[in-house]
């Protein structure tokens, strides 16, 4: 299992969590990492865990098959969801949606981050990306 | 302060034009244009133009011919247009001609854009886990606006039927057959809430400018529309804009809300007094935001505003009156210049069928691309 990017993700396989940026000089939160600040302007930032649940702020279905760079397969293309999930820092990271048919979207429900295989043409791969999906009941006991 | 006024103007049809390239498509829009004016090719003294799939604006001096003018190929996504307006704008303003051209054409494949991540400065796998649509960033911001501003799904399709409807007045539209809202929202879902009829498509055309110092424009055209301000703006920190793999924690206005602020000021015009209107309708719920956004109302007014008719072309604030990017599809480097036809078309009092009735005087457009550009102009009789 790879991340698809190796800068994405902390905490694989078993606990995976975002990774952001805080800026040192003004404390605004990005992601992806960056390397500068889109606030202030300075150029000190740190990388941070930016965790792995939030609360859902936007979402869409993207439901025709995207044409390249999308790695997917246009022939046996299924929608999914993107929405923007805001996480403990308030910062709103677009992101994949799971569960797509399986659990009704609303704007502010509670969203758990999950790996996801990236789909790819001409079979499978061991590269992940992160997705979202509604956070369960049961599983809301930590 | 120099004023600035238009002189002439020129489109090629927008659509698909199979046997005419892109180019060729903006050669025809500057002739239509130097023509409506009254002037020759040698006569222009400075160019801005814009094209995407259409190859470098300036390779049109090729066929117009080469008069060593300076010529500068502008780039700035859908709103590249607008920014070609504003060059040459200042320029005139500056003092560096009398005469300038704006041009823009395109020539786009079907189907939604797909720009390189690194165009942008953004990582490779934000294109390639398929989040990086322009018409996902439209669902997500209209499926945000709703739910803040209590905007109905019915709204959307209300929005698209007047576009489709003045597309069916304006023989030089794309899609001029009128649709009922209960054809667009049945029509299949796209990016939800938005549905295929919902959504402007890429799509093929030319358009060309002609702005001269305001001191000499009657030695022209006994019809000058003059352009009062024209203002493009960029992104603010915290503004939610196209291609965005976050949003600040604390949300800013967009870059249309300063451009259109700006404008107003300049021109020392406000919404209130605009009789017509151009707003940005990539999709029709993008038209509603836009509508807030430049001043012409408070956000979640467009309901009823629209449900009553203030919105078509018989309207109070006539808006699309050509059928807008719904109706004519959008290419690229044309677009935001299509706009500014329409509205000294209807300035003038030459738009026929969809001519906004009363002898409008002042009017106003407003052109919104990647990666959160926004470009505006007022423009009075």
């Amino acid at each position: 299992m790879k991340p698809i990017d190796p800068g994405l993700l902390t905490g694989l396989p078993s606990k995976p969590s975002l990774l952001g940026s805080r800026c040192t000089a003004c404390g605004e939160h990005f992601f992806p990492v960056q390397k500068g600040c889109a606030n202030c302007s300075s150029d000190d930032l740190q990388t941070v865990d930016l965790g792995s649940r939030g609360t859902l702020w936007t979402w869409t279905v993207q439901r025709f098959a995207p044409k390249p760079p999308y790695l997917g397969d246009p022939n046996s293309f299924e929608a999914y969801g993107v929405g923007y999930v805001e996480m403990p820092s308030g910062v709103k990271v677009e992101s994949r949606l799971l569960g797509l048919g399986e659990d009704d979207w609303t704007i502010g429900m509670a969203m758990q981050l999950e790996l996801e295989p990236v789909v790819v043409q001409g079979g499978a791969t061991d590269l992940v990306t992160y997705a979202f999906r509604a956070l369960r009941k049961e599983c809301c006991n930590d | 302060m120099t004023d600035v006024a238009i002189i002439g103007v020129g489109l090629h049809p927008f659509g698909r034009t199979p046997d005419r390239s892109g180019l060729d498509q903006g050669v025809y829009a500057v002739r239509e244009a130097l023509k409506d004016a009254g002037i020759q090719w040698k006569d222009v003294q400075v160019a801005y133009g814009g094209s995407m799939d259409g190859g470098d604006a300036e390779a049109i001096v090729n066929q117009l011919g080469l008069t060593s003018l300076q010529f500068t190929n502008i780039w700035n996504g859908c709103a590249t247009g607008g920014s070609s307006l504003s060059a040459a704008h200042n320029a005139i303003k500056a003092g560096a001609a009398d005469i300038a051209l704006a041009v823009g054409f395109d020539k786009h494949s079907p189907g939604a854009f797909n720009p390189d991540p690194a165009s942008l400065g953004l990582p490779a796998w934000y294109g390639e886990t398929g989040m990086m649509l322009t018409p996902q960033f439209f669902a997500m911001k209209l499926q945000r606006y709703m739910h803040e501003h209590a905007i109905s799904v019915e709204t959307l399709s209300l929005v698209a039927e007047k576009a489709f409807h003045n597309g069916s007045l304006n023989p030089g539209a794309w899609r001029r057959h009128a649709l009922s809202r209960e054809d667009i929202a049945s029509s299949p879902m796209v990016c939800d809430p938005l549905r295929k009829y919902m959504f402007c498509s890429p799509a093929e055309g030319g358009a060309a400018l002609i702005l001269c110092r305001g001191d000499i424009a009657r030695r022209y055209t006994t019809k000058p529309v003059w352009l009062k301000a024209a203002v493009v703006r960029g992104r603010h920190y915290g503004s939610f804009e196209v291609y965005s793999p976050c949003i600040a924690r604390e949300l800013a206005p967009s870059a249309t809300v300063t451009a259109a602020r700006d404008a107003f000021e300049l021109a020392g015009i406000g919404p209130g007094d605009v009789d017509v209107l151009q707003l940005q309708d990539t999709e029709s719920g993008a038209e509603i935001m836009h509508m807030a956004e430049n001043g012409f109302c408070e956000h979640g007014e467009q309901e009823h505003l629209i449900r009553s008719g203030v919105t078509a072309i018989g309207g109070a604030m006539p808006v699309n009156t050509d059928g807008g990017c719904l109706a004519n599809g959008e290419p690229i480097g044309a677009s935001g210049l299509r706009q500014i036809y329409e509205i000294c078309i209807q300035l003038r009092g030459q738009a026929g069928k969809r001519q906004v009735p009363n002898n409008p005087q002042v009017g106003y457009t407003h052109v919104y691309g990647a990666p959160g550009v926004s470009g505006v102009t007022v423009l009075q009789r």
